[in-house]
């Protein structure tokens, strides 16, 4: 939201807070350890009504010219006094020095640091920043950076989840939960996308291109028409079709009214029938094993066969222990679509056993774009130094690809990540 | 794994559980042959075991290497937004271990050193500040004890009986000791003017995920701790490592892990782990909104279908736990009959504000069939509703919060499965 604080408050929000808010307090723990004298205790009280404009804690400007952060003149006066004058309050300040219950630790966040870090988008549209995207463009990008997992037109891949359908569904069986069908502000939709998407690689989408591909699934979700161009301009114009579908918690009144009651402890119903048994649905997981760790009795035998035949399949030359293990940590940008090591299977993306010196775009049972699978027909090996330009930009290296995976930038882990690779033999 | 590892895994565990069966007759019988155990000199008892320091920080004995967090993976699309499951039904007592705590991550656990952790303060603040590590040391540090539930537990079972094990239907929660500071601390060095009421504040992560939520300035002020030691040792990686925020009795979601940035504010920010997730369809389609409190539960953690009674007739312990979001447990009840009767369990301790609290009815087993309930009650009166009385007021399609009475069926022959009654 705005990168500075606002001095009026909007209260409307507080309604039904009050009841849950209001019963946690009266609950507070009755067994607090007595804290020292001088820590707060109650801080709401204490600076009470007419907060002095803000007071510069000594310590704190010390810290922050150590560090070569900023002049003291430089660091911001927070709260009201944002466009309050600089000396006065220096002066106040230290005619004040600290109030009793502040320590004077941290030190003052620069305005950069705020804008870096404080990039939540409230539902009036408070933080958005100027941008426009249209939908055609959205989904260009779309298909690109998403559509592996959430499918072409957002309607979701396996498991994953779905952005776009389920109109009408939320009052029956198994709801349908859509950025169309359930979302109750598009503020969440940009703030969550630009924050957190694409999986995997998260803070890379432009401005430009989360309004985009806001857009974009405002149109998959028949919000919006084709020729549609969203900006923080026409952004509150949007109507979310289930703004209206939520009540705030009302437990309290539904429930809690009937359920504080004296419970029965004899006779409490005639006859108990068995309707409904787990085992019939057989869907818990093995109980004993898991592929992590079964018990020792069995892992032995496992374990033994499983030796013998790495230690067949795995001669490769030497491999730079090192460099494998800050392979496995680069891997972690790829564990969202790969998996590797033994009982890897096709995911999002193809299982990388073997993958070093393996003809591109063949393993088994994986469906490939065509590009990967012209390029491997074409005699494409995925010797290290293809699979470092893969990495390094995927796109660029293979037009048409359907990794949506932006690329490693630094050659340090394109090397680290296939040396590790390498320490995986076929199955 | 082959289908033919894991078939023969299954064996294996019907075979054990037959054995134990099969061992119900010769259990309570006087030793016929005097037992080698006592009789023969053990190699433990002649050799010598391990030095110190072989294992500089030690791991469960390998005799309990099936006490361990399991995950189910068809709910997921993969382990890194998922979930797991605290191995509930083998532990007892009240302290959840932190290596089987359950994790939940939305975008996996990230690795965030001490030197490279910074939380900010910023809004509706005199000074935004930004805080080092060894800052947030420098403040009055508090030891409570809480609970932390997600608030899917048990959401597999809103349709009807699902998974078969405590561990998986009651599993997503853990109680440990956090060592931390109040975030009215941080916020009073901050400097918060003018009313409190209608504020908020916006907690997030520095994961991908960012997991941010809204919490009320009422409740930030109140109990919410800043934690960075859980049962006395550092959070664990999977737990938020270094800092991760406790937000008592309050649903796990709001526990930021790797808590980076505290933002106050004059409205919520609607973010999408409130409101895509953590709100409750209710049948007619409307959904609830801001279901912070978790309510009270319990569950008997033994018997239960991971741990079947294997010793025939005779003294039983039951066993489970029990918790509030409210506040304290009073009392948990236990039925035999599915609800018919009920009888009053013996808490092992008084009931913490906001924790886990233990139970056991000690009693004696005569062998027959059973249909195991328990029935949590807490301070402000409220009793654990049933599945249907549940339904009634929800219908069948929330996914969060479901608090109800669980059933296990047990057997004559002691195995226990999860069941739903009328
Ligand atoms: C590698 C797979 C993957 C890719 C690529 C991806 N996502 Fe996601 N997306 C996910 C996962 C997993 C989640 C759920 C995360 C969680 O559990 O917190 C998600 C959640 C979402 C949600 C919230 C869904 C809901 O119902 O709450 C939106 C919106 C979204 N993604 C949009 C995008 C957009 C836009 C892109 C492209 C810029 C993208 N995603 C790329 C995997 C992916
Ligand atoms: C968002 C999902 C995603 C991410 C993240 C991702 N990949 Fe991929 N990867 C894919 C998909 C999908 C394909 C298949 C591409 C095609 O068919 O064009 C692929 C293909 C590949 C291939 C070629 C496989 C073959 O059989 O030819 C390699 C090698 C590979 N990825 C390695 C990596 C590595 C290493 C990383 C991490 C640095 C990574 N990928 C990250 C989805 C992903």
């Amino acid at each position: 939201m705005s990168k500075f604080p606002k001095a009026a408050l909007f209260v409307g929000a507080g309604a039904g807070i009050a009841a849950t808010a209001g019963l946690a307090i009266t609950l507070a723990d009755r067994f607090v350890t007595p804290m020292p004298a001088t820590a707060p205790t109650i801080a709401f009280q204490i600076p009470g009504g007419g907060a002095p404009a803000a007071e510069v804690i000594p310590a704190a400007t010390e810290v922050a010219e150590q560090a070569g952060l900023a002049e003291p003149a430089d660091v911001p006066q927070a709260g009201a006094a944002a466009s309050a004058p600089e000396a006065p309050v220096m002066k106040m300040a230290a005619a004040q020095g600290l109030t009793d219950s502040r320590l004077g630790l941290g030190r003052p966040a620069l305005e950069a640091e705020i804008a870096a870090w404080d990039v939540d988008i409230l539902p009036d549209g408070t933080g958005l920043p100027e941008g426009s995207g249209d939908v055609w463009t959205g989904e260009e990008v779309f298909a690109e950076q998403c559509a592996a997992c959430h499918g072409d037109f957002a309607e979701g891949v396996g498991n994953w989840p779905t952005l776009a359908g389920g109109w009408d569904t939320l009052d029956r069986k198994d709801p349908v939960k859509t950025v169309g069908s359930y979302w109750p502000y598009l503020s969440t939709v940009w703030d969550y996308v630009h924050r957190s998407m694409p999986f995997g690689a998260a803070q890379t989408l432009s401005d430009d291109e989360v309004y985009a591909i806001t857009a974009y699934i405002l149109y998959s979700n028949d919000i919006v028409d084709e020729d549609f161009t969203l900006s923080h301009e026409n952004f509150l114009e949007v109507e979310m079709p289930n703004a209206a579908g939520f009540i705030v918690d009302d437990r309290a009144e539904a429930e809690y009214a009937q359920w504080r009651a004296e419970p029965c402890m004899e006779n409490c119903k005639d006859s108990v029938e068995i309707t409904m048994r787990a085992t019939v649905l057989d869907v818990t997981p093995d109980q004993a094993g898991a592929a992590e760790d079964p018990p020792a009795v069995e892992k032995a035998t496992v374990e033994e066969t499983e030796a013998v035949e790495e230690a067949e399949a795995v001669v490769p030359a030497a491999l730079d222990a090192e460099l494998v293990a800050a392979g496995e940590r680069v891997f972690r940008k790829c564990k969202s679509c790969h998996q590797v090591g033994e009982g890897a299977k096709n995911r999002t993306g193809p299982a990388l056993n073997g993958i070093v010196g393996h003809p591109a775009g063949a393993i088994d049972g994986f469906s490939y774009s065509k590009a990967l699978k012209q390029a491997g027909e074409d005699g494409l090996i995925w010797t290290e130094e293809d699979l470092k330009a893969f990495l390094a930009k995927p796109r660029d290296y293979l037009q048409g690809t359907k990794m949506s995976f932006s690329g490693l930038r630094k050659e340090a882990d394109q090397a680290a990540v296939v040396e590790y690779l390498k320490s995986f033999a076929e199955e | 794994m082959s289908d033919i590892l894991k078939s023969s895994r299954r064996a294996f565990l019907r075979g054990s559980v037959a054995a134990a069966a099969g061992a119900v007759t010769a259990g309570a019988a006087r030793a016929a042959t005097p037992d080698p155990l006592i009789t023969e000199v053990q190699d433990w008892a002649s050799g010598l075991g391990q030095g110190v320091d072989e294992v500089p920080y030690g791991l469960p004995i390998e005799f309990e290497s099936d006490v361990i967090r399991r995950n189910v993976e068809w709910l997921t699309a993969d382990t890194i937004s998922s979930i797991n499951f605290t191995p509930i039904h083998a532990l007892d007592g009240t302290i959840t271990p932190q290596g089987c705590a359950f994790e939940r991550h939305h975008s996996g656990a990230i690795e965030l050193k001490k030197e490279d952790y910074r939380l900010m303060i910023n809004g509706l603040v005199d000074r935004p500040l930004v805080f080092t590590y060894a800052d947030l040391e420098r403040f009055p540090r508090e030891n409570h004890v809480y609970f932390c539930e997600c608030a899917a537990n048990t959401g597999m079972e809103w349709a009807g009986a699902q998974l078969n094990g405590a561990q998986f239907t009651h599993g997503m929660i853990h109680n440990m000791e956090y060592t931390g500071v109040p975030l009215r601390s941080l916020l009073n060095e901050a400097g918060l003017s003018g009313e409190t009421a209608g504020k908020w504040v916006y907690v997030e992560g520095a994961d991908a995920s960012s997991n941010g939520r809204s919490i009320p300035l009422e409740k930030a002020l109140d109990d919410v701790l800043v934690a960075f030691k859980a049962n006395g040792e550092a959070l664990r990686k999977e737990h938020g490592y270094p800092v991760r925020l406790v937000v008592p009795g309050w649903e796990g979601n709001m526990w930021i892990k790797w808590l980076r940035r505290i933002e106050v504010l004059d409205q919520p920010v609607e973010s999408r782990e409130e409101t895509s997730k953590y709100t409750d369809t209710l049948a007619d389609g409307t959904s609830r909104k801001w279901t912070w409190v978790m309510d009270a539960k319990s569950v008997i953690t033994s018997p239960s279908p991971q741990m079947p009674i294997t010793h025939g007739p005779g003294p039983l312990v039951v066993t489970g736990m029990a918790w509030t979001g409210h506040g304290r447990i009073t009392r948990v009840d236990v039925s035999r009959d599915g609800g018919k009767s009920w009888e009053t369990a013996r808490l092992s301790q008084e009931g913490g504000n906001k924790a886990l609290v233990r139970f056991y009815l000690d009693t004696d087993w005569d062998g027959g069939e059973m249909l195991l309930q328990a029935r949590a009650m807490d301070e402000t009166g409220y009793v654990q509703p049933t599945k249907s009385q549940l339904r009634d007021v929800r219908g069948e399609n929330s996914i969060y919060h479901n608090n109800c009475i669980q059933t296990w069926h047990v057997k004559s022959n002691g195995v226990a499965e999860n069941v739903e009654v009328s």
